[in-house]
């Protein structure tokens, strides 16, 4: 890493190309399965340092957006762009160095169960031939981030839902990568580890500049993740700032699918004040 | 989808999974920390009932072949009769089924859990080619053990039928020998090796395909598991049969 400041950080930021690309960038996408219309023309871009909260019921196709982004399955039509490259076609070694910048937390953490945690954790930098003297200080540093270090040697079946959950992330993070998919992170857990892992989003939305996904039906996190944000204080902690009269947050936007299309895309000010019955009970349940 | 269509596409599946774990042989990343640790849970695990096996099947010949043979006056020649028929048949294909049993099912449990459980596409998505890692691994193994758990298989076959033959028989240890040397030919060597070859590799394809494509949860684990140890139980007689054929018209 660079010491040396920019000197205008602003048009740095404005000529840098990534910037005006987006991260993500979905293009009409089709997808069925047999009979069963999954997706249905759907578009979206994210930006970098953005998040987009998927919403909608089970089954609604948005486990199905994040394994396209993967490139663990090909949509019917339409194209996937990842940083402006079409990966549409890429067929499974192409895919490889594409799914080097993404990280991906899986629904149940699906850790393999044949190692232990720091095997897990190391995976992904073993796989590439990194020495083992840097892949122990990059597990420790990941297993402290989502503050696990005491579970190192344990292995998966030892630990709880939570915990598996966080360990997951902390093998999708490692590496750094600029994307970061959640596959509903914070089913079946209870409300303060829930706390916890979306704090972990927004970490990594507003200190490390990492665009995610973050596919949910639940509504609490939703509300964590589009009014707080997470800044560094004068004694070097992470504080987590209410959106209030002084902060407003833009880079959070929530997208609805509905039986394969999107039927709202926007703000979480916008998606409460909807007169759709669908959204208004999703949002209350009845 | 209607049977002729679905076995088609079985076929199909089958022979892609087969390109992709042979490409995955020959370039590199290779596994080969991998391939020695699932050598040792094909070979070394499955010695215990490899040796069992082998024992009773060479006393079961000799106790049903012995009191046939004497029937003919020919009870001297039962060396001979049980080394032909544990070289060439049994040893090969028992191993075979008992590996399909053991083995098969495992690899199969194995890889169906890890797919209903989302760690293959985890295995992807951190950037791992499954069946460069997973795949090829398992075959290469099966391949190179087989061959090995036969001779142990043979062994232990001609050591159980000597011991019954002497204890139950009365027929003199240098007797048996003999005959079962002078009854084996070097084709038989040829082909009971060569079978377990084949065998090694249909264990592991169908395996390892069966596991890859398991759907439905655990349940569908258990359904994967259960046809992959009939299926390639099923296809190992049938291709021994055909193999045998084979062997014979090459060799003579």
């Amino acid at each position: 890493m660079s010491t040396e400041k920019p000197k205008n950080l602003t048009r740095e930021i404005r000529n840098n190309p990534l910037r005006v690309i987006p991260v993500i960038e979905f293009r009409d996408v089709f997808l069925s399965f047999d009979d069963k219309v999954i997706l249905d023309g759907v578009s979206f871009k994210i930006r970098r340092g953005e998040t987009k909260i998927i919403l909608g019921r089970s089954g609604g196709g948005k486990s199905t957006t994040i394994r396209l982004i993967l490139g663990l399955l090909k949509p019917d039509s339409g194209q996937v762009l990842i940083d402006g490259e079409d990966i549409t076609n890429y067929n499974e070694s192409q895919m490889m160095p594409v799914r080097k910048k993404i990280g991906m937390v899986f629904q149940e953490g699906a850790l393999f169960d044949s190692m232990s945690v720091y095997e897990n954790v190391a995976y992904r930098l073993r796989e590439q031939k990194v020495s083992e003297a840097e892949i122990e200080i990059e597990v420790n540093r990941m297993l402290q981030f989502v503050d696990l270090a005491e579970a190192i040697d344990k292995m998966p079946s030892e630990l709880s839902g939570g915990m598996r959950r966080r360990v997951g992330i902390a093998r999708a993070l490692v590496g750094d990568p600029k994307i970061v998919l959640f596959d509903e992170p914070t089913a079946g857990l209870d409300p303060p580890t829930a706390r916890t892992i979306c704090e972990l989003a927004i970490k990594l939305r507003d200190l490390e500049d990492v665009s995610s996904i973050f596919v949910t039906h639940e509504m609490q996190n939703l509300n964590y993740l589009c009014s707080e944000y997470a800044t560094v204080n004068d004694e070097g902690e992470v504080v987590f700032e209410q959106e209030g009269e002084t902060l407003c947050l833009t880079n959070t936007e929530i997208i609805m699918l509905r039986q394969g299309k999107i039927i709202f895309s926007g703000k979480d000010e916008e998606i409460r004040q909807s007169q759709d019955p669908f959204i208004h009970k999703f949002l209350r349940g009845r | 989808m209607n049977p002729f269509f679905k076995f088609i596409y079985e076929l199909q599946e089958i022979s892609y999974l087969l390109a992709r774990s042979v490409a995955g042989s020959t370039k590199s990343p290779r596994y080969f920390p991998e391939i020695l640790k699932q050598m040792d849970v094909v070979g070394v695990g499955s010695l215990p009932i490899i040796l069992l096996t082998g024992f009773f099947t060479g006393g079961v010949l000799t106790l049903q072949g012995y009191p046939m043979l004497a029937n003919y006056g020919g009870q001297g020649e039962t060396g001979m009769f049980v080394a032909t028929t544990m070289i060439r048949e049994l040893g090969p294909v028992f191993s075979a089924l008992m590996v399909a049993g053991r083995v098969g099912s495992a690899i199969s449990a194995e890889l169906g859990s890890m797919v209903v459980s989302q760690q293959i596409d985890a295995m992807r998505a951190l950037g791992t080619d499954p069946i460069r890692k997973l795949v090829t691994p398992r075959i290469l193994a099966l391949i190179i053990m087989l061959p090995l758990l036969v001779v142990v298989a043979d062994v232990l076959g001609l050591f159980g039928a000597a011991i019954i033959a002497n204890n139950l028989f009365g027929l003199d240890y240098n007797a048996f020998i003999t005959t079962a040397r002078s009854g084996i030919q070097i084709e038989d060597l040829i082909g009971g090796l060569l079978k377990p070859l084949a065998f090694g590799f249909i264990i592991g394809i169908i395996s390892c395909h069966k596991g890859l494509t398991t759907t439905g949860g655990t349940v569908g684990v258990g359904r994967a598991t259960t046809n992959a140890v009939v299926i390639s139980s099923v296809l190992v007689i049938i291709a021994d049969f055909f193999l045998s054929r084979v062997i014979q018209v090459l060799l003579k």
